[in-house]
């Protein structure tokens, strides 16, 4: 019996309170329809317990039938014994039916729950999961979302059980001889103290444990995942020296918390033989002795020590189960925080798609940071006509992808306005100013489908000859012909071998396939070799054909044809025009290009 | 399993003490039951005793009982501590060995497990190893102690009344087993299920502007729903098999507790006797279900002991080859050709030799070999053919400690620590500060470090994630440079910095250490251009060298390249 470790925010007990009713609140919305059911489940678990219960009380009576100089009512225990069967029989019965009843509901509780989490996910702002480890969100979901599915399987179900369990037996108890109840006033507030004495102990001590494992699996994987250099400065066993220090601390706390954790159940054990003992003194003196007017019977002193087992033994299941309750709560308190983030904000009123775009950007006096008071565009403002190429170049942090996700509402500007073909983009709805753009980014996506699908996502209409179209034109039509299952490839897990370069082709031909009016090219380029680069190249001046489009490069090469090129430093414009007219300036631009053929 | 097992040896005195400790306990809670008995039988209905003995025996009766539960409080407790620490040593031991074992491996035993394999056998298997021992010696002793310590008592008590109580110990045993193996598919399927729906969560959250763009959150919803229907229904199904050993062992055991009682009866055993039946039935019981969950924890922890022992078992012996022959010069490769998986070559017949305190630079696509010749150079593989010679020796004749102190290297997509940079740059060889300062400079990483907070000792996240892509480049190849090495080994380490910040990266290394051989890779004209050797590779050949303006003539790809990045 290990207690359980929960791992509690910090924070202030008056905010708890609130979160708990919250999280019960809504919990509880969940469980509502659920309630004749639950009502059944109930219903069976009383009876099924009721019946465990009365076996004893039976067992018991058929003992006292047994008299060994003979003359035992052989007829008696018969019909006892043919009793006690159909007893037991029809209570595991009724104990199966809940069991599988509590695993329906709580399975029907967390598929719903994951599916509004999810669609909810849908809803937010960009800004929710950039500000956001994926892990973190992927831990509520199956984690958090499991924790709170297996305790309301197996804890409601036990605590539902050990309190008529409790109860009924009490009960039998104090039927058969009151005043042996009193026994358990002594042993159970002990057995109750004991286990808060050693929970409240062990539990920093758990929560060291964990830490302190944690920290030695983050250093066993640091350092694996580094051999090859820890190899090339040959301080293997300076590293293994270091490790050795992580694990003997690991080692150190686990043992302390093991140490104590391990008392529990013994301690526990303990109690109960107490309480036996007592029972059994106090009912041998009353059997040979009747006392306060009660006789006891062998059969009595025999359901009585029944009953005190399954009396003592689900007090302490209830009080380990608390603890699991607490993080059952603690979870559902990040599930429906989640839930209750604040969605995209709506379109305003009266917002209109945005119908046959033209392709003319104009972007006025623009204002945005990320956090207050650190602005990444200041006053930005920036005007293109439809089919132009406009490149935008600068120093990572220089503010260029900013433009892309307000030009994309992925993030709002706190001031200015962007305009599409004249009408302000807060007027249109957000979906159809999405529609307008297609975007091709360093980070290619595709996700566990067939190639084809990968392909048709923007564009779930696309036949198959459209696909292969975009396919031969972004010049991955041959590569895809020569995969195992062509189009209907698998994407997954690294099964197919596919190189940084080809995703990317991937990528292309998935834009091409929306036919957007509009552009958007994040440093598509910058993470392949010169040659993939001008395949990708190629394939890109046929995508950008009659498009407005907004180019992000890291190499100066790809950005010498465009229209226009604004350079940025700091969230400012300082530089923009043509290849050549930057060149003659000779200002930031010519300075950045010269870099490159600097030599030593 | 035996080879673990053996990690044992060393605290078999404590393991010993603790089990002993563990009988003792054990026995001590099987005789309350016998007690409990006693009284009744033996005390209160011996007609032999008048009324004041009987109350006199009971008391001393109830006074062993509680002895008894004295002892195995304490038994138990002292033999868990010793549990404790025998098994928290050796998981100890264990990791230890396991961790140099794994420090030392060739890069190609380490290619054949996994990095992550690696890691797993360190973490997970290593706890679920540390599980088992740690279970098996405090409940599974004690489990099987308690059956069979029962059934012996039992049997010395009443044969008749023990055979029912045996014949239904089987039959719960069987029902667990079924259910047990029943389930096992079922919960991998659930773990299949929850892993794909993990990482179809993964994928949207990184996809999120994708979807976003093309407005698929629907889409996605309904896909995602699937999933979840699908993981419900398997849920359940696992479910529904577990719910069924618990209600079913009740029931066999519930069933022989009635058999007990007729069969008691038709015997003319004595009420006490039957009473102290019932107690032995619910110890058994308990024992049992523990038995079956030690099952599971063993069946796990050998699998995870296998996994350990796989790699303890790999042998890490150097092996240096004495080598007459010898060069000229710092490096030179002759007719070297290599292969990772024996399957076609990474690098064919490679034939060249730089001299010290020159420059080679190396460019060409990805997996055209580049990155293999620096693995081979260094001795991380050894070549199929032909002989790698630095500073004229074969590179198979030195320790690997004396070959690779002549290095320093920044490999692709190298590793920082968290850990401070000072730290990261050192990297655990006790270099001077004026040696780090030096590198630090020279590397143009004195600007940024110094705005960091607490500059050098500014301590760097989980893979460097505080810091952007081109100030760890020049973290690492601070660390290259800090050793003041003879020769410099550079892969791919400055595709991060934009042009101005390399070429000043450039001329300070010129300046600075201008006594090292340089091997440059890269896949920047600009990087290599003033190399004394350029090599152009492609598919693992070598098919130009010489230097800028040369292969501008002869080598037509080099001039694609250069044409590409700087339209000359």
């Amino acid at each position: 019996m290990q207690p359980r470790i929960n791992i509690n925010d910090k924070r202030s007990p008056e905010r708890g309170k609130v979160d708990r009713k919250f999280a019960l609140g809504n919990l509880f919305r969940y469980l509502k329809p659920y309630v004749p059911v639950l009502a059944l489940i109930f219903l069976a678990n009383v009876s099924g317990t009721v019946s465990n219960l009365v076996g004893p009380w039976l067992c018991g009576l058929a003992i006292d039938k047994i008299s060994p100089g003979g003359g035992t009512d052989f007829r008696a225990i018969g019909y006892y014994a043919a009793l006690l069967v159909a007893l037991y029989i029809v209570s595991a019965l009724l104990e199966y039916l809940s069991a599988v009843g509590m695993a329906y509901v709580s399975r029907g509780t967390v598929r719903k729950m994951r599916r509004d989490v999810f669609a909810h996910l849908t809803t937010l702002p960009v800004s929710y999961f950039d500000a956001r480890q994926t892990g973190d969100i992927i831990s509520v979901m199956s984690y958090d979302i499991d924790t709170v599915g297996e305790s309301l399987a197996n804890d409601v179900i036990i605590v539902l059980k050990s309190v008529v369990m409790i109860v009924g037996s009490l009960v039998m108890m104090l039927v058969i001889a009151a005043p042996l109840v009193l026994v358990f006033a002594v042993t159970v507030p002990l057995s109750v103290l004991m286990t808060k004495l050693i929970v409240s102990r062990v539990q920093p001590l758990f929560r060291k444990r964990s830490k302190k494992l944690g920290e030695l699996n983050g250093f066993v994987e640091e350092m694996i995942t580094g051999q090859k250099t820890t190899r090339a400065y040959n301080c293997e066993e300076k590293f293994i020296a270091d490790f050795e220090v992580k694990n003997e601390e690991a080692i150190e706390a686990y043992s302390r918390a093991e140490y104590f954790g391990t008392i529990s159940g013994p301690c526990v054990n303990f109690v109960n033989n107490l309480s036996l003992t007592f029972v059994s003194v106090c009912g041998a003196l009353l059997y040979m002795h009747p006392m306060w007017g009660i006789t006891m019977t062998a059969g009595q002193i025999s359901s009585f020590v029944l009953y005190s087992r399954k009396f003592s033994g689900p007090i302490n299941e209830i009080a380990n189960i608390l603890g699991e309750f607490q993080s059952a709560i603690a979870a559902a308190e990040r599930v429906f925080r989640i839930m209750d983030e604040p969605p995209e904000p709506v379109d305003g009123e009266g917002a209109v798609p945005l119908g046959d775009v033209r392709g003319d950007v104009e972007i006025k006096n623009l204002n945005f940071g990320y956090e207050a008071g650190k602005p990444v565009l200041k006053d930005f403002s920036l005007s293109v006509e439809s089919g132009k190429v406009i490149a935008i170049v600068g120093h990572t942090g220089a503010g260029k992808t900013t433009i892309i996700n307000l030009l994309m509402r992925f993030y709002d500007p706190a001031g200015g306005s962007i305009e599409i073909d004249g009408k302000d983009v807060e007027e249109l709805t957000r979906t159809s100013v999405r529609r307008a753009f297609t975007m091709v980014l360093q980070d290619t996506w595709l996700f566990a489908g067939t190639v084809y699908e990968n392909i048709a996502y923007g564009n779930m209409n696309a036949t198959r000859e459209d696909v292969e179209r975009v396919c031969k034109a972004a010049k991955i039509h041959s590569f895809i012909s020569r995969l195992p299952k062509g189009y209907d490839t698998e994407l997954s897990d690294n099964a197919v071998n596919i190189s940084k370069g080809q995703k990317q082709l991937l990528t292309i031909a998935r834009a091409m396939l929306l036919d957007s009016p509009m552009l958007i090219l994040d440093e598509a380029t910058s993470n392949v070799d010169t040659r993939t680069e001008q395949i990708i190249q190629e394939a890109m001046k046929n995508l950008m054909k009659g498009r407005t489009c907004f180019v992000i490069a890291h190499r100066l090469s790809t950005v010498k044809n465009a229209d226009k090129i604004l350079v940025m430093r700091d969230g400012d414009i300082v530089e923009q025009g043509t290849h050549e007219s930057l060149m003659a300036a000779g200002g930031y631009y010519s300075e950045l290009y010269y870099s490159q053929f600097e030599s030593a | 399993m035996t080879k673990t097992l053996r990690y044992l040896k060393p605290y078999s005195g404590t393991v010993i003490a603790g089990l002993v400790l563990k009988l003792v306990g054990s026995v001590a809670e099987l005789f309350l039951p016998v007690l409990l008995g006693d009284i009744i039988d033996k005390v209160a209905d011996n007609p032999a005793y008048t009324y004041d003995q009987k109350v006199k025996y009971s008391l001393i009766m109830g006074g062993l009982m509680l002895l008894c539960a004295a002892a195995a409080l304490l038994g138990n407790i002292f033999a868990n501590r010793l549990t404790v620490k025998s098994s928290g040593r050796m998981t100890h031991d264990i990791r230890y060995d396991l961790f140099s074992k794994t420090s030392y491996l060739s890069s190609r035993k380490t290619d054949k497990f996994g990095v992550p394999s690696l890691i797993s056998r360190l973490t997970s298997d290593s706890y679920y190893v540390n599980q088992m021992v740690a279970r098996t010696l405090r409940l599974g002793v004690r489990a099987p102690i308690l059956i069979l310590g029962g059934l012996c008592l039992a049997f010395s008590q009443d044969v008749m009344l023990a055979l029912v109580l045996l014949a239904c110990l089987p039959v719960v045993g069987v029902i667990i087993f079924i259910v047990t193996k029943k389930s096992i598919p079922v919960y991998m399927g659930v773990q299949q299920k929850q892993d794909a729906m993990v990482r179809r969560m993964q994928e949207n959250v990184t996809g999120v502007r994708v979807i976003k763009a093309l407005s698929r959150g629907e889409y996605e919803t309904e896909r995602f729903d699937e999933l979840t229907r699908d993981l419900a229904a398997t849920e359940f199904r696992a479910n529904r098999i577990m719910s069924l050993s618990n209600p079913l062992a009740t029931l066999v055991l519930n069933l022989g507790l009635v058999a007990l009682i007729i069969v008691g009866a038709a015997a003319g055993d004595t009420p006490g006797t039957v009473l102290e039946f019932l107690q032995f039935f619910v110890i058994i019981l308990n024992a049992m279900i523990a038995l079956s969950k030690i099952f599971v924890v063993i069946s796990r922890g050998s699998a995870s002991a296998a996994r350990i022992e796989e790699v303890l078992s790999e042998d890490v012996g150097e092996n240096i080859v004495p080598c007459r022959e010898s060069a000229d010069g710092a490096i030179e490769f002759r007719n070297v050709s290599f292969s990772y998986n024996g399957v076609g070559n990474n690098v064919k017949n490679v034939t060249f030799s730089l001299g010290k305190g020159q420059t080679l630079g190396i460019i060409g696509s990805t997996g055209s070999g580049k990155s293999t010749l620096i693995n081979l150079l260094m001795r991380f593989y050894d070549a199929d053919e032909g002989e790698i010679f630095v500073d004229g020796r074969n590179v198979k004749s030195y320790p690997a400690a004396e070959l690779r102190r002549k290095f320093g290297a920044v490999f692709q997509n190298d590793f920082l620590m968290a850990a401070s940079v000072k730290d990261n740059v050192d990297y655990g060889r006790g270099l001077s500060k004026e040696a780090i300062d030096r590198a630090v400079d020279c590397a143009q990483a004195r600007e940024f470090v110094d705005g960091l907070e607490g500059g050098l000792s500014y301590n760097l996240a989980q893979k460097a994630n505080n810091l952007s892509g081109g100030q760890k480049q020049r973290i690492l190849i601070a660390r290259a440079l800090a050793g003041d090495p003879p020769i410099l080994i550079l892969d791919d380490s400055s595709s991060a910095l934009d042009y101005a910040t390399d070429a000043a990266f450039r001329k300070a290394l010129a300046a600075e250490y201008p006594s090292a051989t340089k091997v440059i890779v890269a896949q920047r004209i600009s990087s290599i251009k003033n190399a004394d050797l350029i090599l152009v590779m492609e598919d693992g050949e070598v098919i130009g060298a010489g230097r800028h303006e040369e292969l501008l003539n002869a080598c037509g790809e080099y001039r694609l390249i250069c044409s590409a990045q700087m339209g000359v």
